[in-house]
């Protein structure tokens, strides 16, 4: 098999890079060990929320200068803003909807119920102001019976806390409930399912009204829309109070929308999506990657002129820790990790750890090395990348986006084919 | 050094990072709810049924073993072969009389030849279905694939094998019990485009039913018979006579490579990749530059591409799209991955009917609204499902590439 750019990894990064270099006329494959972690997504895309002293930031595109020298972002340079715009860009034509500006973070609700400062969020979720702004006045808090996914106990608190007055109600429908045979399938992407019937949907219309007279507010999880939005917009349709989504425990709703709708504007462009295989090994000559083998193509290699490393971090195995090193499984690839086992992590679970910035080492092209020697054609985007402590700081989706947009054009400049 | 990869057992339940990934893909739960759901019945079951085997739940009948929470899976658990496991280590319900006949694929076809007419015709009738219905719960929905009055083994034999040798190229194929009993043309179809390609066809010297059906219903021993019997051919095919054995059907294909090691310890290792895919090994021969198509100019249809389950798995499903996309007069659909919810023999059941049609539906729907003069897939069971659940024929890409190559050109052109 051959192809013009073949992407290891098909979450956010790797689709992102794969949909702007078919567009483009590359022929790209993506090869995606299972499902990525929109699927575990909070609703909202995160760019930068918070500097060191963890003080939320206003304004990300003023603080990328500040950042320390390995930090993915300083690669950009003054793309930084002119990037973020266009993965925006990139969202909305692939039929994600999100509302946001990297000018400006705005804030998101936690599934807990918390504000945290975000760059994009998905357009039918609540979203705040500032950090500070709350909803307040009369709050109905409504759940499906059974589902745990949803704690509207921790949400209320939050709320009473910032002044509203809130009240819980549950709704009871037949076609949702009767997953409660097995308790474990109560979870929000079989209720989304379940609401794609009209006459489900029509009834958890008709009991919401019913308990939300005389409310400024209610708040809903987000399990509306599994497949479209449309299920939203007829929730916005039907109900007469000010709805507010908040965002479910896993998996994501909006998240596993998000993640159709960009392999489908992928493969809608001519790509080829190879999902649940796994690349086992890599042939790399003269400073090139050559070929590559995975699970399901055995002993068929996938060959291309270019190959982009999207594999993730630790969880999803792009990175892996042994009892003494850290290494990059495919290409063994050079890794930047502190030395010493003890050096990698904090004794306070609660605190940052050192780990979440390791990553592979690239120069400033995203390239990757082996044993200090640039490999010319392997790039790496999004989590695989070290220097950003995306948990801390907030960053985690606009790396994947960000460095996977600026490679995909280092590969334009350098000749697809 | 070792320590965490030794912690790992064969059944790699303890890689699961509890994600609920695979929970978003089961096809059953939103239509079964008495389903547990791949997570529940797969890694964390397994958990519980390592204290006990009390903890063991009958209602893991209820997976259609499509195989889509491993493909949704981004660590690599073998959800699927963990539950079909725990079916064969704990399950004490005995198979019934019903799921006897439909897992017998080959026994039930051998009869069936013998007397198609009749069969054919009585199984259309309204009191055999209800019979079928009432008495053995096969539901009567179905309609059963019609049996052919000469099976593919015998019309080869008569009619094919007496010119194979003079290819230059050798290679084996695995006709599987749908092409032998019901659909013999799709085989004939094959050893078209095989010769076409410069390539002479041999049958294996004993060919038992892959096992699937068996393996599903319960049939554990006489599936393990089945694979050793295969597995003893294809050593002899692929090690002595330097053939590969390709075969049209992705789950017979899927079986012998996947499952036969692990559900039924018949070890395939020295042969595994030497068993292929027909639209695989084709598309194979094509890259390598080591045959060339030649199409009619005169061939036009309309094409919906459906991915099996166990193409889904396979991750093959590239080379069925590759060589549709090369067909000049082909206009391709690509239509959403998803199960059609036959499950093989899973559908027959009448309390499976239901469900079955459920899971479906937005397949169906999509078939339908796609304006497609038909649809092509890889496997016979999601044939029936199609072609009963829907207003448009299925067919094969093989039986595809048969009617759109210009094959004496073809032929000539390989010849050199």
């Amino acid at each position: 098999m051959k192809f013009d750019t073949l992407i290891i990894g098909g979450g956010l990064a790797g689709l992102t890079c794969a949909i702007r270099l078919q567009k483009q006329g590359v022929c790209c494959a993506v090869v995606s060990t299972g499902q990525s972690a929109l699927h575990f997504s909070s609703g909202s895309f995160d760019l930068m929320g918070y500097n060191e002293s963890h003080e939320v930031i206003e304004n990300p595109t003023e603080v990328v200068r500040t950042l320390s020298e390995g930090h993915p972002y300083r690669k950009l340079g003054d793309r930084f803003t002119e990037y973020a715009c266009a993965a925006r860009d990139l969202l909305t034509e692939c039929g994600v909807e999100v509302k946001g500006d990297a000018r400006k973070n705005h804030f998101r609700y936690t599934p807990m119920g918390n504000l945290r400062p975000t760059w994009l969020t998905f357009s039918e979720l609540a979203t705040a102001e500032n950090v500070t702004a709350y909803p307040v006045g009369k709050i109905l808090i409504a759940n499906f019976a059974g589902f745990l996914d949803f704690n509207t106990n921790f949400i209320t608190g939050v709320l009473t806390r910032n002044g509203a007055k809130c009240a819980h109600a549950t709704i009871h429908v037949k076609a949702v409930e009767h997953l409660r045979i097995n308790p474990t399938e109560m979870r929000a992407a079989n209720i989304a399912k379940a609401l794609e019937a009209e006459d489900v949907l029509s009834e958890v219309i008709r009991q919401i009204n019913l308990y939300s007279e005389g409310y400024d507010y209610v708040v809903l999880p987000a399990v509306f829309g599994f497949k479209t939005p449309n299920v939203v917009k007829q929730l916005h349709k039907g109900i007469k109070v000010k709805i507010l989504l908040f965002p479910t425990m896993p998996p994501s709703v909006p998240g596993v929308r998000a993640q159709t709708a960009l392999v489908a504007a992928f493969e809608r462009a001519g790509g080829i999506f190879m999902p649940g295989d796994t690349v086992r090994r890599a042939v790399v000559e003269n400073g090139r990657v050559i070929e590559v083998f995975t699970e399901n193509h055995g002993n068929e290699a996938l060959r291309a002129k270019n190959f982009v490393l999207a594999s993730g971090h630790f969880f999803s195995g792009g990175l892996r820790a042994t009892i003494s090193h850290i290494e990059e499984p495919v290409f063994g690839a050079d890794v930047d990790y502190a030395e010493g086992r003890e050096n990698w992590y904090n004794g306070d679970v609660n605190r940052p750890h050192n780990y979440q910035s390791f990553g592979v080492h690239t120069d400033d092209r995203f390239r990757a090395a082996s044993q200090g020697k640039t490999i010319e054609n392997l790039y790496v985007v999004g989590s695989a990348l070290g220097g950003a402590r995306s948990l801390e700081e907030g960053s985690g989706a606009g790396v994947s986006m960000l460095s996977a947009l600026c490679v995909a054009d280092e590969i334009m400049k350098g000749g697809t084919k | 050094m070792k320590m965490q990869e030794l912690n790992i057992s064969d059944n790699n339940f303890e890689q699961c990072t509890k994600c609920t990934a695979c929970t978003v893909y089961c096809p059953v739960v939103p239509l079964n709810a008495l389903y547990p759901g791949p997570k529940q019945a797969g890694p964390d079951g397994e958990r519980l049924r390592l204290k006990g085997e009390s903890f063991y739940d009958e209602a893991l009948k209820y997976c259609l073993n499509c195989k889509r929470c491993e493909v949704a899976c981004p660590s690599n658990v073998k959800i699927g072969d963990i539950i079909q496991l725990a079916r064969i280590k704990y399950s004490r319900k005995k198979p019934s009389l019903r799921d006897r006949m439909l897992a017998s694929t080959d026994f039930m076809g051998s009869m069936a030849t013998t007397f198609a007419p009749l069969v054919n015709q009585s199984l259309k009738l309204k009191p055999v279905k209800w019979a079928l219905d009432s008495v053995l719960k096969i539901d009567a929905h179905r309609t059963f694939p019609n049996y052919a009055s000469q099976t593919f083994e015998n019309w080869f034999k008569k009619n094919a094998e007496p010119k194979q040798k003079k290819f230059k190229h050798q290679m084996t194929f695995f006709h599987g019990c749908y092409i032998n009993y019901n659909y013999p043309q799709l085989g004939r179809d094959m050893v078209a485009v095989m010769n076409a390609l410069g390539y002479g066809v041999n049958l294996m010297d004993e060919e038992k039913c892959c096992g699937v059906a068996l393996m599903s219903n319960g049939l554990i021993d006489k599936a393990r018979k089945n694979a050793e019997t295969n597995i003893r051919a294809i050593r002899h095919e692929v090690i002595d006579e330097k053939r590969p054995v390709v075969g049209a059907s992705t789950t017979c294909i899927f079986t012998m490579r996947d499952e036969y090691p692990h559900l039924l310890g018949v070890d395939n290792a020295e042969v595994r990749h030497e068993i292929n895919l027909a639209t695989r090994f084709i598309n194979q021969l094509v890259e390598d530059g080591k045959v060339k198509l030649v199409f009619r100019k005169d061939y036009h249809s309309r094409i919906a591409y459906h991915t099996p389950c166990h193409m889904a798995k396979l991750g093959w499903q590239y080379h069925s799209i590759s060589l549709l996309r090369m067909i000049p007069g082909l206009d391709f659909v690509a239509l959403d991955s998803q199960c059609c919810g036959i499950g093989g023999t899973y559908g027959f059941k009448k309390e499976n009917y239901k469900v079955s049609q459920g899971i479906g539906a937005s397949l169906f729907r999509q078939i339908e609204e796609s304006e497609v003069d038909f649809v092509s897939t890889d496997c016979e069971t999601c044939k029936w499902q199609i072609e009963m659940s829907t207003s448009v024929k299925v067919k094969h890409p093989i039986s595809v590439l048969a009617e759109a190559l210009d094959l004496d050109t073809t032929t000539k052109l390989n010849l050199k």
